[in-house]
């Protein structure tokens, strides 16, 4: 019989879960992104300073992936915005089929703002669309500077780069200009802040952030 | 590590793409592979071999193609590969370029004997 010409996307049963959720997020005028790092960089950390800052009654949920464990639904729910967490059960990524299915019984008409804490990993969430608006990927400074090198995908394909932890700086041996510089060689116009979740210094710029994403949607 | 769930939706294409031609058996499925695609290759190839083995989709050879990152130059629009993360304009010099490949994950060809 020979050759069969497939030419589709391995990922395309994904893909097309993903083309539904960012479809659904668009008609529900809903800002969704997923956020992207190694563990331990801070991503629930920035999460609960971020739902810590915003007034009662603010259109936001969390859906919170790990391996194991609901220890961040829990700390992100005390906050009194709905927070629900995925248990992957072994598996370094979240897929959209997870989202889906995790936001089957969330109201979207009450939402603008869905934020997605993937499981902590630099390199498996990469591959998945979750029907996000964009991608974000956090970097802490007590890890190498040199990170968007090793992991040049996630770098590339993230609209901004949030480097936390920024009150270690006299403690650690982290080369922040550096950092930078690699990241805009993987991702030229990379966006790039810089916070910390401890003292809360940035916060304001990814607030900020935040907001002007929202409005971009809405233009 | 990712790849095994990567070799499963492989494997899910061919599967219906088997059904679709009774009698026949698939030989060798084809994949095409970006350098920013966040798989590695030997884990997959790993992991694909796992998963057939004693099944009935034996014999079947995974074949991976690997293919750079691509830029263009916003200046002079040249299209470029991308060896080691230089991102300059080979053409021009120009450093504002922009990916236009490299993420690829994609299910190219399948061989079907019979």
């Amino acid at each position: 019989m020979g050759r069969v010409v497939l030419e589709k996307k391995v990922l395309s049963e994904n893909d097309r879960i993903a083309a539904r959720l960012r479809e659904s997020f668009a008609t529900h005028g809903i800002l969704c992104v997923n956020l992207i790092s190694s563990p331990g960089s801070g991503k629930t950390s920035l999460l609960e300073r971020t739902l810590e800052c915003f007034p009662e009654g603010k259109r936001v949920a969390v859906l919170t992936g790990d391996i194991q464990t609901d220890n961040d639904a829990r700390r992100l729910a005390r906050f009194g915005f709905p927070a629900k967490q995925i248990t992957t059960g072994g598996t370094c990524h979240l897929d959209a089929l997870r989202v889906e299915r995790a936001l089957a019984d969330w109201p979207l008409e009450n939402l603008d703002l869905l934020i997605i804490e993937n499981v902590g990993n630099l390199v498996c969430p990469t591959s998945y669309d979750l029907g996000e608006a964009a991608k974000i990927v956090m970097l802490s400074v007590a890890e190498g500077e040199d990170k968007p090198l090793k992991y040049p995908s996630i770098f590339a394909k993230s609209e901004l780069l949030i480097l936390n932890k920024i009150d270690l700086l006299p403690y650690v041996p982290f080369d922040m200009a550096k950092a930078r510089d690699y990241a805009r060689q993987i991702h030229p116009g990379m966006e790039i802040l810089e916070v910390s979740c401890t003292t809360g210094q940035g916060l304001e710029d990814w607030m900020e952030w935040l907001d002007k994403r929202a409005a971009d949607l809405h233009r | 590590m990712h790849e095994l769930s990567i070799a499963d939706a492989i494997l899910d294409s061919v599967r219906s793409e088997a059904e679709k031609r009774p009698g026949a058996h698939v030989t060798k499925v084809g994949v095409r592979i970006g350098a920013l695609s966040g798989v590695e290759p030997e884990a997959l190839s790993f992991g694909f071999s796992a998963l057939v083995q004693g099944t009935a989709l034996e014999p079947l050879d995974l074949v991976i193609e690997l293919v750079p990152r691509r830029q263009r130059c916003k200046a002079c629009d040249l299209t470029f590969e991308v060896p080691e993360d230089v991102l300059t304009c080979p053409h021009c010099g120009n450093g504002e370029t922009l990916m236009v490949g490299g993420d690829e994950l994609d299910l190219t060809y399948l061989e079907v004997e019979g």
